[in-house]
């Protein structure tokens, strides 16, 4: 009999917390491929699981807390980041991660997003933008496009929304990218890659809603998303943010868009309680 | 044709013989892992779940080279793709 040697590989259910799956998200939701690609990311990223501290707030993507075996909290509604924040000051150790939707974190949570990324603070948000609050029943969001259906714009949106790589590139976050959820590989990567980034890192994945904000654009199924995705997307790399505009039609530039080093609030907070010491 | 020379990475790059496995009480039948399946080793069936959603099937064990594609975009996290040694060619994928 010959053997075969299994290759090594970690499956995503060594990161699960399997007795609660299946999950609530519906059928070609866009959270599930970004969540696996955080779990091979912490490979990848080569870190340490039992450092990592998950914080989610509430949405959809905040489910993600509860349904991941690492330290996780699940706050209240747009206050992942003050938490978070908290966390990383109390346990300067730790890998924080904040892993939420755009209606927690750029809506309720939209203050807390700038100011955390003008602090500098050393974690990581990871921002599934879904354009519209998908487990309320689909209302209209900060980052729901112009002329787009929701249930409450049912003639379609007059709110510009926000250009969140431009947004939080303007507030100081040192890595910022966006990335959909058709471009699996060049997120694992870039999610590693903010993973060992000092400072504030940002990456927004951009995720199909096809049961509520789908459906009432008439866009059609996850499979339609995806393939509006591959012939929209264009990958373009240290582009200027404020180009990257998101339209409900024209191309969706991804890419990673900042990459700076800038000293966190961690360095500050420490030059100045050493200048503290000196004087007493 | 003859190649005088062999590529120096040929070992690690080489396609693995493959299995795919799928959990079909999670999945949920969005069809992304037969849809973007490249070399289409998968596809949708008539089969149905306990919840009633169709289920992807493996049609042809020989064709999956393991680019584990289906397994990374699957948002139920229902697919896992076992691979085997690389030197062993004639399909013997471990259990």
């Amino acid at each position: 009999m010959t053997s075969v040697t299994i290759e090594q590989k970690k499956s995503l259910d060594t990161y699960l917390r399997v007795d609660r799956m299946p999950h609530i998200w519906c059928a070609g939701c866009g959270i599930g491929p970004a969540v696996g690609c955080f779990i091979r990311a912490i490979d990848r990223a080569g870190l340490d699981a039992d450092k990592i501290a998950l914080v989610s707030g509430i949405g959809c993507a905040g489910r993600v807390a509860g349904y991941l075996r690492l330290d996780s909290f699940h706050t209240t509604h747009g206050r992942a980041l003050p938490f978070a924040t908290g966390l990383k000051l109390g346990n300067p150790n730790l890998d924080v991660v904040v892993f939420s939707g755009d209606g927690d974190l750029v809506a309720i949570g939209g203050n807390h997003l700038i100011h955390a990324a003008r602090r500098n603070i050393d974690m990581t948000v990871i921002c599934v933008n879904n354009f519209n609050y998908g487990m309320t029943g689909g209302q209209l969001g900060p980052t729901t496009p112009l002329e787009a259906r929701s249930s409450t714009s049912p003639y379609g949106n007059f709110d510009p929304p926000f250009n969140l790589p431009r947004l939080v590139s303007a507030s100081g976050a040192t890595y910022v990218a966006r990335w959909t959820v058709i471009h699996l590989r060049q997120l694992e990567r870039s999610i590693a890659e903010a993973l060992n980034k000092p400072g504030f890192s940002f990456i927004e994945v951009i995720g199909p809603c096809p049961t509520v904000y789908g459906r009432m654009n008439k866009q059609g199924q996850g499979l339609d998303h995806l393939h509006a995705y591959q012939e929209r997307c264009v990958v373009r790399n240290w582009a200027d943010p404020g180009e990257a505009d998101i339209g409900m039609s024209g191309p969706i530039v991804v890419g990673k868009f900042v990459d700076t080093d800038r000293p966190t609030f961690w360095d500050h907070l420490n030059n100045v309680f050493k200048k503290a010491q000196k004087k007493r | 044709m003859r190649l005088w020379r062999k590529p120096f990475d040929q070992d690690e790059k080489a396609t693995r013989p493959s299995r795919v496995v799928i959990n079909k009480d999670r999945c949920k039948g969005c069809g992304y892992c037969a849809e973007f399946c490249p070399t289409g080793a998968l596809a949708m069936s008539q089969e149905m779940n306990a919840k009633g959603y169709l289920l992807p099937a493996v049609t042809d064990d020989g064709k999956c080279v393991g680019c584990g594609l289906c397994e990374a975009i699957c948002p139920d996290f229902a697919v896992i793709v076992i691979s085997g040694d690389k030197d062993k060619k004639d399909g013997e994928v471990p259990v």
